[in-house]
């Protein structure tokens, strides 16, 4: 496959950044996304240039970090896939593909394709864990939890923190991750001690990160390589007006 | 912005259901304008509580602008940069309109009360009855009238069908089948709506009221 990839290029955080197109020849269809920038970027260091930055890590669909909008969409054209996952079989011969990072005040650009997604770190230090006590791990079956509040608890916490949500957010909101970390403790015996404090304390550094406000716009699932429904937002909100009328 | 919405949907099926009174006859719709006006004397003074169902009203209607400006400028900051490629629209078109959306309503709000409350752009004379302003104001002659108002009338209903839902989301609907739901009957409120609004201008410019 011969295709034409436009690239967002930035030297660094506060540096300026444009779209610079490059042509990329003889690529597999079999290739994933991230492989055909791996061999654009060893055309671009044979040429002496300076290889496009992008972040990756497990490739494999699991640690989130393969961070681009492909297209205009998060992670690209295929429902529920990550960027490293998703195959150039899906583009056609001789497509132009836009490649941009998230577009966030809070997920600042560190080099061309790479984002600081730390503000999510701080969105799960306010209030994203459980207070446990250390020792010997309890027994698995100690607690019960009904079915249903496991499943659920279950596909709230696969989301894996990629931002995709934000990206794809018209008023970059961050409230579906949000919606799902308080989900996956929220709905678990060991996660109601902090249940108020949680939904409060992780809305405020949501909002102190800068992420914008949401509007059920819906865009956020649509993306989501883990597809998190957007009815987690629902839960958070009735949490949250159940935590703000007790104080 | 939901529970001002709220407070505006609930104003917007009784004005639509009060304009279908028009289908019984031109004297009793006056008759309905007039009791709106006499509604809650001797309590109180002649047109009183439509005053207060009006500052009700206006306090509904700001408070939900001054909820939308906030989310919007909120929105543009958390975006600074914006995509080269534009994103497409993946979630629901209603949702993705409710700004500008907002904006022509209001435009319209302001034309319609200069029509038919003040009668400042309408053809009917100075002290005419509401129906006269009814009748004249979507006369077949003026069809472009009847056409802004489909168009705006239509524009509400894209506005509520996303608006009505997110409502409900907000109070804290969490089950998959219950947003199903709640779709469904933001879907079906929004067409009935619509439908009882351009019953009036489309009857009168076909000459079917008269
Ligand atoms: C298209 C069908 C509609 C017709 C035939 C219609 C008719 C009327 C009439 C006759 C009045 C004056 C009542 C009086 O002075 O006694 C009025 C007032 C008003 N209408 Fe409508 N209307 C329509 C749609 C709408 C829509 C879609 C909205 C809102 C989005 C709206 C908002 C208002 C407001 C705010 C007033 C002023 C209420 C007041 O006097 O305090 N109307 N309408
Ligand atoms: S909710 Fe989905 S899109 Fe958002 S961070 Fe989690 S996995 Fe990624
Ligand atoms: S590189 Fe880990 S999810 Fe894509």
């Amino acid at each position: 496959m011969d295709i034409k990839v436009r690239v967002w290029r930035q030297s660094g955080p506060s540096a300026g950044g444009k779209m610079v197109a490059y042509d990329v020849k003889g690529i597999s269809p079999d290739a994933s996304f991230l492989e055909m920038i791996d061999v654009l970027n060893e055309t671009l260091i044979l040429d002496g240039d300076d290889p496009i930055a992008f972040d990756h890590d497990c490739r494999e669909g699991i640690c989130g970090a393969c961070s681009m909008v492909i297209n205009g969409v998060a992670h690209g054209p295929e429902k529920a896939t990550t960027t490293c996952q998703l195959h150039m079989r899906k583009f056609k011969d001789g497509d132009v593909i836009d490649v941009e990072p998230w577009r966030a005040a809070a997920f600042p650009v560190i080099k061309d394709l790479i984002v600081d997604r730390s503000a999510f770190d701080q969105i799960i230090q306010a209030g994203g864990y459980i207070s446990a006590p250390t020792g010997t791990a309890p027994d698995a079956h100690a607690t019960p939890v009904p079915k249903k509040d496991a499943d659920l608890a279950f596909e709230a916490a696969t989301c894996i923190g990629c931002g995709a949500c934000v990206a794809a957010c018209p008023n970059g909101s961050s409230m579906l991750f949000t919606a799902a970390k308080i989900s996956h403790l929220g709905l678990m015996p060991q996660g109601q001690p902090e249940r108020d404090s949680r939904v409060i304390d992780m809305l405020q550094a949501q909002d102190d990160a800068g992420f914008g406000g949401c509007t059920n716009a819906g865009e956020c699932t649509m993306v989501c390589p883990k597809g998190i429904p957007l009815s987690l937002i629902g839960r958070l909100n009735s949490d949250y007006r159940k935590a703000i009328t007790k104080r | 912005m939901a529970a001002s919405g709220t407070l505006l949907v609930l104003f917007l099926f009784a004005h639509a259901a009060g304009n279908l009174k028009i289908f019984v006859g031109l004297p009793d719709f006056d008759h309905y304008a007039e009791w709106l006006r006499e509604l809650g004397t001797p309590l109180l003074p002649h047109a009183w509580f439509l005053w207060i169902q009006r500052f009700g009203l206006l306090a509904a209607i700001g408070l939900h602008i001054w909820a939308a400006t906030v989310l919007t400028i909120r929105a543009k900051k958390a975006r600074p940069v914006k995509y080269a490629h534009r994103p497409k629209v993946q979630g629901s078109y209603a949702a993705r309109t409710m700004r500008w959306g907002g904006v022509i309503i209001v435009l319209f709000v302001i034309w319609h009360i200069l029509d038919l409350t003040l009668g400042v752009v309408n053809p009917a004379t100075g002290d005419s009855d509401a129906s006269q302003r009814v009748v004249q104001g979507f006369d077949p002659e003026r069809w472009y009238v009847t056409l802004f108002y489909v168009l705006a009338v239509v524009a509400v209903g894209f506005h509520l069908r996303h608006g009505i839902w997110s409502a409900v989301r907000t109070m804290g609907q969490q089950t998959t089948k219950g947003e199903r739901r709640a779709k469904a009957i933001a879907l079906v409120l929004s067409v009935v709506l619509v439908a009882m609004y351009l019953s009036v201008p489309i009857a009168v410019t076909f000459g079917l009221v008269k």
